[in-house]
């Protein structure tokens, strides 16, 4: 690499409370997952924990949209031209779960 | 954040034209509406599975009893319970969960070279791109090894309602369970396995460019910021195939 060319260009030197908050947000990431793992193999199956499942992926589907891909710092415009059409994703879930038990109920 | 492009909001509309009124360049923009309808792909999918699994009769008995069979939906923990070089150890989500690790480790490596990129250091870029496509490689790895597993299945194999021993898993048959289950199985994970691929060509292209300089030359790290989003929507996808596919 040849160092002259970059003669011109400052670099400005590395913010560390920056990059503090980065490696934060992924020991966050990282302990949710521990947490999922542990209650996969200690609580019973059932609603409640396929419940429970949900809201952990939905926190860090959060950390990682907001923090890392860096949403919750943009316009409120932006947010919400992103966030308001994952609404019809919500009813999707309910439309084709209730199809699903439909189904199981005719061919039982 | 002085080096990020600045736009000048002082005009009195703000959609009256010559703004940005989302303070986003249009690539930038643009990717952000290409990963909502990519979202959309993702939720058609997992969303199928949630149909497909509710519409199958569940199992019913403890985990510890738990046989395959053809009959009901297995128990996901025990269909991946195996790591590369320790056979026949029954470690249930050990590899998914390392994986999952990777890809979250790659995802931070990405944020840093973004910083980087804000403060116009190329060497920081250039680092942190290079550990982001090792990461990416290393998932894609794990991946090639799962799926070889999960083709070729366990030693014993199942027997099926014809009276069949049945080994492994393909689009037509499924020592595991349902047939679906295998299918459903190769569509999301492959599919996400695809984005995962391109977002490491994707990686390498914007690796090189820095290496060579393109972007110190053009006065701004905006492209590592542009596919640094589709590697966290690679990440984010994969937070929900790992929850509605391997936990619940």
């Amino acid at each position: 690499m040849s160092q002259e060319e970059t003669n011109n260009v400052q670099v400005i030197p590395e913010d560390k409370e920056k990059t503090k908050k980065i490696w934060k947000v992924a020991a966050i990431l990282a302990i949710v997952t521990i947490i999922e793992f542990i209650f996969a193999f200690t609580l019973p199956r059932g609603i409640i924990l396929v419940s429970i499942f949900l809201g952990l992926t939905i926190v860090k589907a959060f950390y990682i949209v907001a923090e890392f891909m860096h949403l919750k710092h943009e316009q409120k415009a932006l947010i919400w031209s992103i966030m308001i059409p994952t609404i019809l994703i919500l009813w999707l879930v309910v439309a084709l779960m209730v199809e699903g038990t439909a189904i199981f109920n005719i061919r039982n | 954040m002085a080096t990020t492009a600045t736009i000048d909001t002082t005009t009195k509309s703000r959609w009256g034209g010559g703004v940005a009124p989302m303070n986003a360049s249009y690539g930038k923009l643009m990717m952000w509406f290409f990963l909502l309808s990519d979202a959309f792909s993702f939720s058609a999918l997992l969303i199928t599975y949630g149909l497909i699994r509710y519409a199958h009769p569940a199992y019913q008995g403890t985990v510890s009893e738990f046989t395959f069979s053809t009959e009901y939906w297995p128990i996901p923990e025990m269909v991946f319970e195996a790591v590369p070089f320790l056979h026949g150890v029954h470690a249930p989500l050990i590899f998914v969960g390392i994986m999952t690790f990777i890809l979250i480790l790659s995802s931070v490596t990405m944020v840093l070279a973004v910083e980087a990129g804000h403060r116009m250091d190329r060497k920081g870029v250039i680092k942190w791109m290079l550990w982001t496509i090792i990461g990416g490689l290393t998932f894609l790895a794990c991946q090639a090894w799962e799926w070889s597993h999960f083709i070729h299945g366990t030693a014993e194999g199942t027997v099926n309602a014809m009276g069949e021993t049945i080994f492994g898993a393909n689009l037509t048959e499924n020592q595991y369970g349902p047939p679906l289950f295998a299918s459903l199985f190769f569509f999301i994970t492959g599919f996400h396995g695809f984005h995962v691929f391109s977002g490491v060509v994707i990686n390498f292209i914007i690796f090189f460019n820095a290496v060579v300089g393109t972007y110190e030359k053009r006065g701004h790290y905006e492209m590592v910021e542009k596919t640094g989003l589709y590697w966290h929507f690679v990440d984010l996808v994969w937070v929900f195939v790992f929850t509605l596919f391997y936990l619940i």
